[in-house]
């Protein structure tokens, strides 16, 4: 049976490892090579790496890091930060990556997708949406730069876009929930999972395995993404890299009954 | 010596990073005079069949992998799409494959899919081992391997069949005849299930 996915996601800021709350107060939590080959170990089923300053320092990916990641890397390896060109994401997958993360750059031009999809592969082009509850109106923003900048882009209708013009995934961050450990924003996911008919990953608000498993439950075959669960420990967060072996993972993908 | 062809498809580094770490010796396969001290090859895959067989068919190694793999049976590991390329067609495209285990590359059939996302089949997947083949040693089916692909191999002769793996229906996930192995899955971005059939495939004892 296909399984799905329960993937580390990771944020690099100033060449470490840190954690954000609603993308703000980041916590330094560790050097990026050490943590992976400690997920290595722990054979998480993917990994996915966002250079959180390239955009905003409007410089392009770190190759010397993405080449030491991927060296390290036993398992599905997604880069993302800083990706603009098709020369980059070309250079990126060379060097060991599976897949290579996509933000800014399509929100401001979807044919970027296209033409990357077309050098490197359409499975291994991956679109990181960062979104934001609407206050008032409901629905959701998205928005770049870490948060900063809201989009003019429409939620749903560059989700449908994205389906259309052909992606290998989208990942949904949920900037409300992040660091939050509240479990993840289940309206926000089942509202994607109706708009689109590719593979979808949530990322936000996990803070214990049982959300992942109330997701899992939901949506059968799904990504279910972390930050915090995965690099804290206990009610104090302790930094300590973690994550379920085989015996505590099997059971969450048993359905839970109502 | 494990030599990865390098014909323009493909995750090189990917499997050449494994090796490393195991200590087993390869090289990337660049030109025909690469060819001369390997003893076994493994031929990469992405993209779609006509690409990789385009880029096949202009590497000009097509020739000397037929001699070789066909005439001196030298070991050779496809994965994924050069897999595909082992066959005989492909829905996906339609240029001719290598016809090297007789077989046609078809489209899952989303209908027989109950949740989404349908296509691609992608992530982890168990995998049934029904030849009992020394190339699975020390490999755990049910933590499976790391999938990503819309088409599959249909095998016309079923002793072809190496592992078998279910989306929708059973599928080969891995085939074999001889001294020519396919493999859907990636043990490249498998864990110690990859490592442990890339480290077999080197130790492999055919003749």
């Amino acid at each position: 049976m296909l399984r799905s996915r329960i993937i580390p996601c990771l944020l690099v800021h100033k060449k470490g490892l840190v954690k954000t709350v609603n993308f703000k107060n980041s916590k330094y939590v560790g050097d990026p090579i050490n943590a992976v080959k400690i997920f290595n170990e722990k054979e998480v089923d993917e990994l996915i790496v966002l250079d959180i300053d390239a955009t905003k320092d409007q410089r392009g990916p770190d190759f010397t890091l993405i080449r030491n990641l991927a060296a390290e890397c036993r398992m599905p390896f997604c880069y993302g930060g800083g990706v603009s060109t098709v020369a980059q994401a070309r250079k990126i997958i060379s060097l060991g990556a599976e897949k290579v993360a996509l933000s800014s750059a399509v929100i401001n031009d979807i044919s970027l997708c296209k033409a990357i999809g077309i050098a490197v592969g359409v499975q291994s082009v991956v679109v990181v949406l960062d979104v934001k509850k609407r206050k008032l109106l409901g629905g959701y923003d998205i928005f770049t730069n870490n948060g900063q900048v809201k989009s003019k882009r429409r939620f749903k209708e560059f989700v449908v876009e994205l389906d259309q013009i052909g992606v290998g995934e989208i990942v949904i961050n949920s900037i409300d929930n992040d660091g939050v450990m509240a479990g993840y924003d289940m309206d926000l996911a089942s509202l994607v999972r109706d708009l689109c008919d590719i593979p979808i990953t949530i990322l936000g608000g996990a803070g214990t395995l049982d959300h992942i498993k109330k997701l899992i439950s939901k949506f059968k075959v799904i990504g279910a993404a972390a930050g915090s669960l995965f690099v804290f420990k206990g009610k104090y967060k302790a930094v300590l890299i973690n994550y379920p072996n085989r015996e505590e993972k099997f059971p969450l993908y048993k359905e839970i009954r109502k | 010596m494990i030599g990865i062809i390098n014909y323009g498809s493909g995750n090189i580094e990917a499997i050449s990073n494994i090796y490393n770490r195991l200590n087993i010796e390869c090289k990337v396969i660049n030109n025909l005079k690469d060819f001369e001290s390997v003893d076994r090859l493994i031929l990469p895959g992405v993209g779609s069949f006509d690409e990789c067989m385009k880029q096949l068919n202009n590497s000009g190694f097509k020739e000397k992998l037929n001699r070789i793999v066909l005439e001196d049976k030298v070991p050779i590991l496809g994965i994924c799409i050069g897999m595909h390329i082992m066959g005989n067609s492909s829905e996906e495209g339609v240029l001719e494959g290598l016809g090297w285990i007789p077989g046609k590359i078809k489209k899952f059939d989303k209908s027989l899919l109950v949740n989404k996302p349908y296509l691609p089949h992608m992530g982890w997947n168990n995998v049934n081992n029904i030849h009992d083949h020394i190339i699975f040693t020390g490999v755990n089916e049910n933590q499976g391997f790391y999938f990503v692909h819309s088409y599959y191999y249909e095998c016309e002769k079923e002793q072809n069949t190496l592992t078998i793996c279910n989306y929708g229906l059973d599928f080969s996930s891995s085939i074999f005849k001889e001294n020519i192995f396919g493999m859907q899955f990636h043990p490249e971005k498998s864990h110690s299930n990859g490592e442990n059939l890339l480290s077999n495939f080197a130790k492999l004892d055919i003749c």
